[in-house]
């Protein structure tokens, strides 16, 4: 049986496989509460018409230009459900569920089922595919925001940065804050940064790297830095690795790092009520 | 070579502001001429601007400092001021530091360190021995 033939058959029962095929995705259950019935119908009519037009015009190769609506609907479809939330499962199922009408029809006309099953499997796993990759877009976008998230520059006083490290340091997100923290000395016009790794849980000699090289950038540009927050097993682990601070101020806590600052900067802070 | 960088004098101070890209005959000539300049005008501090400048390569990393140094030699302390951040990143990933040149965040604040180190200066060696007239000068 040639595809010629198969198409032949899905033309002339189109309306046939497409009531069945709707009921049996209802039999499936649909996620009433992310799609509603009418949007799966006329997904489904809107993509088995492609599917008859494109097995008619261009056989069973989905490489042909034939199949371009096909899969362009299908990536559509899939990438939306998975922003919308739709198990893989159910994706899939979509697909997958057109086998059942087509497969019953062609046993009535004596048809071969096993290139049918193919085509239909192949369409299964390109929407699959659509749909990680969906995901995976979603998660990059995430971790994006995530970097920028984690790495706040905020202003402590008029020509006082600080940048208040949290979590692990690794040499992407070093890259973000040297440039986020560049940038806002620049903008503010600020004499002093405090980069505090109160909440930093290790720092080998990578991110020991890393930190020395952000100090010298905003040294470069005439800011100077200080570190505060080192924590004792961190302070012994920077010695027992060799590490050289060279002349880089370190403070225990934010605070001594910010009243240094403010002594630099000349300001001295009077009670408002002296007895 | 049309190109060339103005170098201002302004009192005992010789300014600089670099606006074009740098290139390596262009860096070569601001070194000749502004050695040139200190020793002609005796002047006690450089300030050089390099607010504009978008690209570096190694080449001009090292000038940069190499003309610190020739002007540390001949007694005009040097601030290097308004330094982008993506000029900072990259001459540190070469891994210049320029160690030793001062640096400001812009023309203003570099002003105000050469008034205050020069004076500093001066004035310690007044103090010193109030014989000697401008005693700086007479070194050079």
């Amino acid at each position: 049986m040639t595809v010629a033939a198969l198409a032949d058959i899905f033309k002339q029962n189109e309306s046939a496989i497409l009531e069945q095929w709707i009921e049996i995705q209802r039999q499936a259950g649909i996620r009433s509460d992310l799609i509603d019935d009418r949007t799966m119908v006329d997904n489904s009519r809107d993509l088995l018409k492609a599917f008859i037009r494109a097995v008619t015009e261009s056989g069973d190769d989905l490489n042909q230009p034939g199949w371009a609506p096909v899969k362009s609907l299908l990536e559509r479809l899939s990438q939306a459900q998975s922003r919308q939330g739709f198990t893989p499962t159910e994706t899939a199922t979509f697909i997958l569920s057109l086998k059942e009408p087509v497969f019953a029809l062609l046993r009535e006309a004596n048809g071969e089922l096993i290139t049918a099953s193919q085509l239909i499997d192949k369409l299964g796993l390109y929407s699959m595919e659509r749909f990680l990759a969906g995901r995976e877009v979603v998660i990059r976008e995430q971790q994006e925001s995530m970097l920028e998230l984690s790495t706040p520059v905020v202003q402590l006083w008029k020509g006082v940065l600080a940048v208040p490290l949290i979590g692990s340091l690794d040499s992407n997100r070093t890259q973000v804050v040297m440039e986020a923290l560049l940038q806002k000395i620049v903008e503010t016009e600020s004499d002093i940064a405090i980069i505090d790794i109160t909440g930093v849980p290790t720092v080998d000699t990578m991110v020991a790297q890393h930190l020395l090289k952000t100090i010298t950038a905003a040294k470069l540009m005439g800011a100077r830095c200080i570190i505060s927050g080192i924590r004792p097993q961190i302070a012994a682990t920077i010695v027992h690795l060799g590490v050289e601070l060279g002349d880089v101020v370190t403070k225990a806590s934010l605070s001594d790092a910010f009243q240094l600052a403010l002594k630099e900067l000349n300001v001295r802070l009077v009670s408002a009520n002296p007895r | 070579m049309v190109d060339k960088i103005p170098i201002l004098k302004m009192g005992r101070y010789l300014l600089l502001s670099i606006q074009v890209d740098m290139h390596d005959q262009l860096a070569m000539d601001l070194q000749e001429d502004l050695t040139e300049q200190i020793v002609r005008h005796s002047a006690k501090g450089v300030l050089i601007d390099i607010s504009s400048l978008e690209i570096v390569d190694s080449f001009i990393g090292r000038m940069l400092s190499h003309i610190a140094n020739v002007s540390r030699i001949l007694d005009a302390k040097v601030i290097v001021v308004g330094m982008q951040p993506a000029v900072a990143i990259t001459l540190v990933e070469l891994g210049l530091s320029l160690s030793g040149i001062a640096t400001a965040l812009n023309v203003e604040k570099g002003m105000r360190w050469l008034e205050k180190n020069v004076n500093d200066d001066l004035v310690a060696e007044v103090e010193s021995d109030e014989d000697r007239d401008t005693p700086a000068e007479t070194g050079n």
